[in-house]
């Protein structure tokens, strides 16, 4: 970068002279801080090392999603159902706030003043106002004032909710079920071997091969024939309404629920804004060109405007997912059972080794953003306009 | 693409001649233009104006036509015969407002915080308002003759006959509001340092930059304050372990510089080369091409973007809650659930006040980058 006008001997001494001194101060508080804690610790009776990640945990987790026992699972084991209810609810929110967000930025372009204005609204109001705002909003406010349990709310097809959460009926799969997933397995293998084919023989003969009909019955009807012709694999337990709680059913917590509207609901206006630059950032000449050659609007749209607003729309969107992801940790404010309130509340308050703990947090965390920023790079490599 | 288009993708007879574009203007024309030009577009109009008729109403009911403005305790704001389906308690708010102003500060200290108040957004005009007088100095006043006025008029100097106030009496939007604004006060210079660091040709201090950055950008704030809060007191002496929102301020700090960098890095790539060159071929130092040449423009072309990520601040201060201090949305919590005011719209009409408050704030700030952002295109254009 700036080329300094003294003389290059001088210059390089000064750089050495710089480094070593950095390197001096950031390895001296580095030690310092060592030390410091080290003392402190020992003060305080904390033990150190990761030699607690084998003890057994002795606490309750709401939601695993693997088998978990506050008797006899360890702590490793509790790090792993934390982090799977993290992926759990960043996974469901990423998806609902693509979709919602895709829709509002494409309603913000819209040519009816109404629906651009609405969808303007949307994103004003839920950009400017905090995420841990909206959700003890989602929480308290609105699920938590649902009614109790013996005024629950009953849904069509035999679940229903109250302020301890959503009982849904659980599948029951018997054992001819696999039959079906068979089936399914093939359509879905079929589908793909065909549509290569098809877009091949479109390629050298220009002739196209409208699959969409093959498609449906691949992975639809024959799925479902097979369901009928095995005897119906699959029914359902719903769930209970006893006295004192709800026995049976699948299960979803006002927490889950609050935590997945709050972060799909905010990460969706910001997708929105993502989508809108990007559909902007397309030249009108290119759907003037479209036009001009007889494209259909919505083939224009899917064939000429897409492909080229989504590099513009695909690093910005990640780093939306990621911030998402990171955002999930404020379900310790709700009591949700993410990684973030089962390490660092739970166990923490149980070992007391808080440099350990705090330090594989932001661990899984980094590892997630690192990943992604490679991919991420590996895209822009790939689709990466070729300029002249 | 449907069947009938057959085997071509392409226009094979020339486009409909279409009628001239109307001269004439109206209301009439701009409805007919904007809500009902085709038959999707009628439905959508629909759609929309039955939406806003089915949530509009309700909403006014509940926050303007049936809140209960002024009451003693939460009778009022409960069902009753005369009044079966109350809205909004804002009584609720008017009992407790001071509380979230200014927390637990003595009453008779408050004078103070109206001041800092008034200092702050003295230094918030000097800034913003850019074609304000001597905008050097009110830099230098905002960076630093701000900050240690501040903490001596918050806090206290007995010498001068101020009370000391401890921080752990401080709360609602003044801690908001110091959070907010210890971020951007620290974030921007050490931000600035940062990405002059990352675009360093000097091997280690590009390093240590890089890795900051990118550590801090790639954990939730949350862990950053968590680290700050638990792990600051262990890594120096206990004798110097600091107050509870000292360190929540660092972890803020830290976090927004990294954000920070990454934005004043934007602005400095936007610096054309030649730039650099010119200074350099004039024989100024690093700093002063830093300094006097790149920076001003740099900071210039990305103050919209330094907005945006204070706005981004802003709202994550509301994260210090989850450490333990009280902050402003902490004392909406805490007030939430006072049993004198426990009704069924308490808790939505708390919520609603404080997410009027941070929207206030907020999209004034976001409009105000927008301007910016328009007058910086004007002034690029040629």
């Amino acid at each position: 970068m700036a080329e300094i006008a003294r003389p290059r001997r001088a210059r390089r001494l000064g750089n050495i002279a710089v480094q070593v001194a950095l390197v001096a101060v950031v390895g001296g508080l580095f030690y310092a801080a060592a030390v410091n804690a080290a003392r402190n610790l020992a003060a305080a009776h904390i033990a150190s090392g990761f030699g607690f990640w084998d003890n057994t945990a002795g606490f309750d987790i709401s939601q695993t999603l693997i088998a978990y026992s506050s008797s006899t699972s360890t702590f490793g084991r509790a790090f792993w159902v934390g982090l799977l209810n993290t992926l759990l609810v960043a996974g469901i929110a990423i998806v609902l706030a693509t979709v919602l967000g895709f829709t509002i930025g494409i309603a913000r372009l819209s040519r009816n003043w109404l629906v651009s204005h609405l969808a303007g609204g949307y994103v004003e109001l839920i950009r400017n106002v905090p995420l841990l705002l909206q959700l003890l909003f989602w929480y308290n406010a609105v699920l938590k004032t649902l009614p109790e349990l013996h005024g629950s709310m009953t849904l069509p097809g035999g679940g229903f909710f109250n302020n301890r959460g959503l009982f849904l009926p659980r599948p029951q799969f018997s054992e001819n079920f696999r039959y079906v997933l068979i089936a399914f397995l093939f359509g879905a293998i079929a589908t793909l071997g065909l549509s290569v084919w098809a877009r091949r023989r479109r390629d050298q003969t220009g002739e196209r091969f409208h699959i969409r009909w093959v498609v449906l019955g691949l992975i639809v009807v024959l799925p479902a024939l097979v369901f009928l012709s095995a005897g119906t694999p699959l029914s359902f337990r719903f769930p209970n309404l006893g006295r004192f709680n709800v026995q049976g059913g699948v299960e979803i917590l006002p927490e889950f629920a609050a935590l997945l509207f709050a972060l799909s609901i905010y990460t969706a206006a910001f997708i929105a804004e993502v989508v809108r630059a990007g559909l902007l950032a397309v030249p009108q000449g290119q759907t003037e060109a479209a036009q001009a050659l007889g494209l259909r609007p919505g083939t224009t749209l899917r064939r000429i405007v897409v492909p080229q607003a989504m590099r513009v729309i695909v690093p910005p969107l990640t780093s939306q997912y990621l911030n998402l992801i990171k955002n999930s940790s404020l379900a310790v404010a709700i009591g949700y059972p993410d990684l973030f309130q089962v390490f660092t509340g739970s166990v923490l308050f149980i070992t007391g080794q808080a440099i350990e703990i705090v330090a594989v947090t932001m661990a899984v965390y980094l590892t997630i953003s690192l990943c992604t920023s490679l991919l991420m790079n590996w895209y822009g490599h790939a689709v990466g306009v070729v300029e002249r | 693409m449907s069947a009938a288009a057959g085997k071509t993708y392409l226009r094979s007879a020339p486009a409909e001649r279409l009628p001239p574009p109307s001269a004439r203007r109206g209301a009439i024309i701009w409805l007919r233009e904007n809500l009902f030009s085709s038959p999707v577009n009628i439905a959508m109009t629909v759609t929309c104006v039955a939406f806003l008729a089915w949530g509009i109403p309700p909403l006014l009911r509940f926050f303007l036509f049936d809140a209960i403005w002024s009451a003693n305790d939460r009778e009022a704001c409960l069902a009753s015969p005369q009044n079966p389906d109350p809205g909004a308690c804002w009584a609720y708010i008017r009992v407790w407002f001071s509380y979230f102003v200014y927390g637990f500060y003595p009453y008779g200290e408050r004078w103070r915080v109206d001041l800092f108040f008034a200092a702050l957004a003295l230094g918030i005009a000097w800034l913003a308002w850019l074609s304000a007088p001597r905008r050097g100095i009110g830099a230098i006043y905002f960076f630093a003759v701000l900050p240690i006025l501040s903490f001596g008029l918050l806090s206290g100097v007995p010498f001068l006959g101020l009370v000391s106030v401890p921080t752990s009496l401080w709360g609602g939007i003044l801690v908001t509001i110091v959070v907010a604004t210890v971020g951007i006060v620290v974030s921007l210079p050490f931000g600035i340092l940062l990405a002059l660091g990352r675009r360093s040709d000097i091997p280690v201090v590009k390093f240590f930059s890089i890795t900051f950055i990118e550590f801090v950008r790639g954990v939730p704030l949350i862990t950053v304050l968590f680290m700050a809060s638990v792990m600051l007191p262990l890594f120096v002496p206990e004798r110097f372990a600091p107050d509870k929102l000292v360190r929540a301020l660092v972890g803020v700090a830290l976090f927004a510089s990294a954000y920070m960098a990454e934005v004043v890095r934007g602005g400095l790539a936007s610096v054309p080369r030649g730039q650099y060159e010119a200074a350099q071929a004039l024989g100024l130092t690093f700093w002063r091409v830093m300094g006097l040449v790149i920076l001003p423009q740099a900071l210039r072309v990305t103050l919209p973007n330094i907005v945006n990520t204070f706005i981004g601040l802003f709202k994550d201060t509301s994260l210090v809650f989850i450490v333990g201090i009280f902050d402003f949305l902490r004392t909406i919590e805490a007030a939430r659930v006072d049993p004198h005011w426990a009704t069924p719209n308490t808790s939505v009409t708390g919520y609603a006040f404080a997410a009027a408050f941070y929207f206030i704030c907020c999209y004034g700030m976001s409009r105000y980058a927008r301007n910016v952002e328009t007058r910086l295109a004007r002034a690029h254009r040629r």
